[in-house]
């Protein structure tokens, strides 16, 4: 990789000193600079974060027998369907892409911006104004939803809770989604610096390029589901309703033919991402390049042809079963492709232990359980007895906190000194992991055990069998937050009292790290010229 | 949506804002064809309920909104060129045109509308509910569809008419198309969801 | 996925003229004619009409209206991509629909 001038840069202010005529909150609320709205997301995203934690914590008690009326079931209905809600359209599939897309992605192409900056100040009005109409969702009208994330026809369209906010607020946040993955793709296509030929371009890059599609090609089904429930709640055109005639099976097909590329949309920047963090520890180029960048738009592909598995006990056709089934084995082998490629990595590198690669290695051994008790499920005999069980519920926790959320925090911490120029205490990163490592298995392995014995999911009341398992849980989901809180106190205390990073604190290779820390406005002095691949070791210090 | 280039100092890019505007149709027709599924969902479910129903349907108007629509692209599409040729007068003309034939869909909708609104022919009427199911769920369908590309012609004359005004204040030039082009492409797209909601319902009987 | 291509083509200086695009829409016009024709012919022949008519006549409105005729393999490849996933999810909700 070429050497752009980082002294150059380095004189001039970083991108979180105000520079335009406006000044504080507001030059924050108008600004069109990728960075600043990264770090919106980020703000907007942990606050979401915890919210949805919150809830969580309240649901694993309601499962303690002495505490199991501290609320109705009315109440843990509404909890459950909220604290989906959250986590997914507020936190998950936004998380990487929002944030660390709109901050790394012109960095690591060399850009100076996205293609669409103010489009892209529009997709953050967006994102807020869905979180808004979802949070008004739960204190107006007939009361949160109690529907489940999912939304399900007929009771969707029967339940006399707030299920139209909510639905509009989902509405909302896909178009976020959607002009996000419009600004992307462009951005990629049209922004690239010289030099910068598609397979030069880092894997965070190709796994945002791929989410992209998705985003585009994916959520527009979903936005118009959601419409057609908001109709069918206010006029009843009965195109979901069993009694006027309608089908629910066209309900969930519509509903999984986004829902299920979501999970993609939740899962491919965050395999990016670590596709970064783990050659810069192992000071050792990426093995199989092509394979990766691949894999992510065959993930894309194919993952877009796989809704179906969700729908196996519903009622659709045996050919239907047995297609859909058949295309879940096959998405799961490009993301094994993957794995081995993240491992071979590693192997023979000299590896530098940091935090972020140990949250990235927990990444892989987490992803690797929620991936393969996914595999489980697509056979057909096995998902008829865990279907609605915890061992659903486990699993894509597995995949989607053990997964995403574990790479959101190990992005993070790769990425944070770069954001802020400031180092957080390594010592207490090492010390949070063993919470939340420990907890989060006893919170979710146990619910795959306690799922294959047969207890069934969102009930509010458990059999006496299953108490054992439940208490697990509990304490499981306690240390899991204590960890949780750690880390995230951790970055807390290194806003306001972290030393000083440089410019390259992990000997990263991508093009972000040539720039200061955090970076001037502008990204690069001058935009830099590519000459050679993205992971190239030795990485020649910088003053 | 105005895919604008960049405040910073960066070099114009008018094919990026025109292959962003593409991208952004792509999430448009999914959107339609989302409902397109739903339509033929339903349709292989209630064959013979939706031949009838369909027959319900003022097919003159669909039709004569069809040509409507096809006339409207192709002033559209002469506006471009006019404006490529540096004949402001004939953009501005074609313009108007163009906002004038969307406007008399409109009407033209309207007048359908209410024409079967008053025979009982909407969600949740009484003599709607005397249908056999896949009847109902056709005029759901109808409206839901219609409806909805209605609200698209609604916005398209919104870009229109901001482009237009852009046209005669000199902002949209020879030199500075891609504005005006990407407003047509919504246009275009807009009719091309026509041309497939005429045989769906119109002449479904 | 198709967008592997470098050629970034801007449109062309010489523009078509007034006269190709009348002549578009004078055929669009007659396949309209034509679909509502063929449609008087049974529901088999009205059906027939939906899958062949239409599709031409939209792909007319995108490949001169839409300018595609004129645009480099990128633009042109999103368009495939679209079309191509929206045909795939017809097809797989077909492959439960079909064989209820």
């Amino acid at each position: 990789m070429s050497a752009p001038s980082a002294t150059a840069s380095a004189s001039e202010p970083s991108f979180l000193v105000d520079q335009g005529p406006r000044h504080g909150l507001l030059a924050w609320l108008t600004t069109t600079d990728h960075k600043r709205i990264g770090l919106m997301y980020l703000a907007a995203m942990v606050t979401f974060f915890f919210t949805g934690a919150t809830i969580g914590i309240f649901m694993r008690l309601v499962q303690l027998s002495s505490l199991s009326h501290m609320m109705t079931a009315q109440t843990y209905n509404a909890l459950f369907t909220v604290h989906g809600v959250i986590m997914i359209f507020l936190f998950v599939i936004p998380g990487l892409p929002a944030v660390f897309g709109n901050f790394f992605l012109p960095l690591q192409i060399g850009a100076r911006d996205v293609a669409f900056p103010r489009l892209n100040l529009a997709s953050w009005y967006f994102f807020m104004a869905g979180a808004v109409l979802a949070i008004t969702s739960l204190f107006t009208g007939g009361g949160p939803p109690d529907t489940g994330w999912t939304f399900y026809a007929p009771f969707s369209i029967k339940t006399g809770t707030n299920v139209t906010l909510a639905v509009f607020a989902a509405f909302v946040l896909g178009f976020s989604s959607m002009l996000t993955g419009v600004n992307f793709i462009t951005t990629i296509h049209r922004m690239r610096a010289p030099g910068m030929k598609w397979f030069r371009m880092p894997l965070f890059c190709w796994s945002l390029y791929a989410t992209a599609w998705v985003q585009i090609l994916a959520t527009p089904v979903l936005a118009i589901t959601l419409v057609l429930v908001i109709l069918e709640r206010l006029f009843g055109i009965g195109i979901f309703d069993p009694a006027k005639g309608g089908d629910p099976l066209l309900y969930q097909h519509l509903f999984w033919i986004y829902s299920h590329p979501a999970v993609y949309i939740m899962i491919l920047p965050a395999m990016g991402a670590i596709t970064e963090i783990i050659p810069t520890f192992a000071r050792r180029t990426i093995f199989g390049y092509k394979a990766i960048a691949f894999s992510s738009m065959a993930i894309a592909g194919v993952g877009s042809l796989v809704w179906g598995h969700h729908m196996f006990t519903s009622g659709m056709s045996l050919t239907g079963d047995m297609i859909f089934s058949l295309l879940t084995m096959i998405v799961a082998v490009p993301s094994a492709i993957k794995v081995f490629n993240w491992t071979a990595t590693l192997y023979k590198g000299s590896i530098d232990f940091q935090p972020p690669l140990l949250y990235a290695l927990t990444f892989i051994f987490l992803f690797c359980i929620g991936g393969l008790t996914g595999v489980m499920q697509g056979a057909l005999a096995v998902n008829q007895h865990v279907h609605d069980t915890y061992f659903i519920v486990g699993h894509f926790h597995y995949v989607m906190f053990g997964g995403t959320g574990i790479a959101f925090f190990a992005a993070l911490l790769y990425w944070f000194p770069k954001m802020f120029g400031k180092m957080y205490s390594r010592k207490v990163a090492y010390i949070a992991w063993f919470p939340i490592f420990v907890g989060f298995n006893m919170l979710y392995f146990t619910m795959l055990v306690l799922g294959l014995e047969g207890m069934p999911r969102r009930y509010y009341h458990h059999l006496p069998q299953f108490d054992t398992g439940h208490v697990v849980a509990t304490v499981g989901s306690w240390i899991l937050v204590s960890g949780l809180l750690i880390l995230f106190g951790n970055f807390a205390y290194a806003l306001f009292k972290g030393k000083k990073a440089g410019s390259n604190p992990w000997g990263g290779p991508t093009l972000e790290w040539t720039t200061a820390s955090p970076p001037p406005q502008e990204n690069f002095a001058t935009i830099p010229t590519v000459t050679g691949p993205p992971y190239a070791f030795p990485v020649e210090p910088r003053p | 949506m105005s895919l604008q280039a960049s405040a910073h100092a960066e070099p114009r890019d008018d094919f990026g804002a025109k292959l962003g505007m593409w991208l952004f149709l792509v999430t448009e027709m999914i959107l339609f064809g989302g409902l397109f599924i739903g339509y033929s969902y339903m349709r292989s479910k209630y064959p013979a309920e939706f031949h009838h129903a369909g027959s319900e349907l003022n097919a003159t108007i669909g039709i004569l909104n069809t040509l409507v629509l096809l006339t409207s692209s192709l002033t559209v599409v002469l506006a471009i060129v006019s404006l490529q040729r540096g004949e402001k007068g004939k953009t501005v003309a074609f313009l108007g045109a163009t906002l004038f034939l969307a406007a008399l869909f409109l009407v033209d909708k309207g007048i359908e509308w209410t024409g079967e609104i008053g025979r009982g022919l909407y969600p949740n009427a009484p003599h709607l509910a005397t249908l056999p199911p896949g009847e109902q769920v056709f005029f759901g369908l109808y409206y839901t569809m219609t409806g909805l590309h209605g609200l698209h012609v609604l916005a398209g004359m919104g870009v229109l008419g901001w482009a237009l005004t852009r046209v005669m204040r000199g902002r949209i030039s020879r030199d500075h198309a891609v504005v005006l082009e990407n407003a047509g492409l919504y246009w275009h797209l807009v009719d091309v969801i026509w041309i497939f909601l005429l045989p769906l319902f119109y002449l479904a009987a | 996925m198709t967008e592997q291509t470098k050629s970034m083509v801007e449109h062309p200086e010489e523009s078509p003229g007034y006269g190709t695009f009348v002549a578009v829409w004078a055929a669009l016009v007659v396949l309209t004619g034509l679909l509502v024709f063929v449609s008087h012919f049974g529901q088999k022949a009205a059906v027939w009409g939906l899958l062949t008519i239409t599709p031409l006549k939209a792909g007319l409105v995108f490949y001169f209206f839409m300018h595609l005729k004129y645009e480099g393999p990128l633009v042109k490849g999103v368009v495939f991509v679209a079309l191509g996933t929206l045909l795939i999810f017809f097809a797989l909700t077909y492959a439960d629909v079909a064989f209820r």
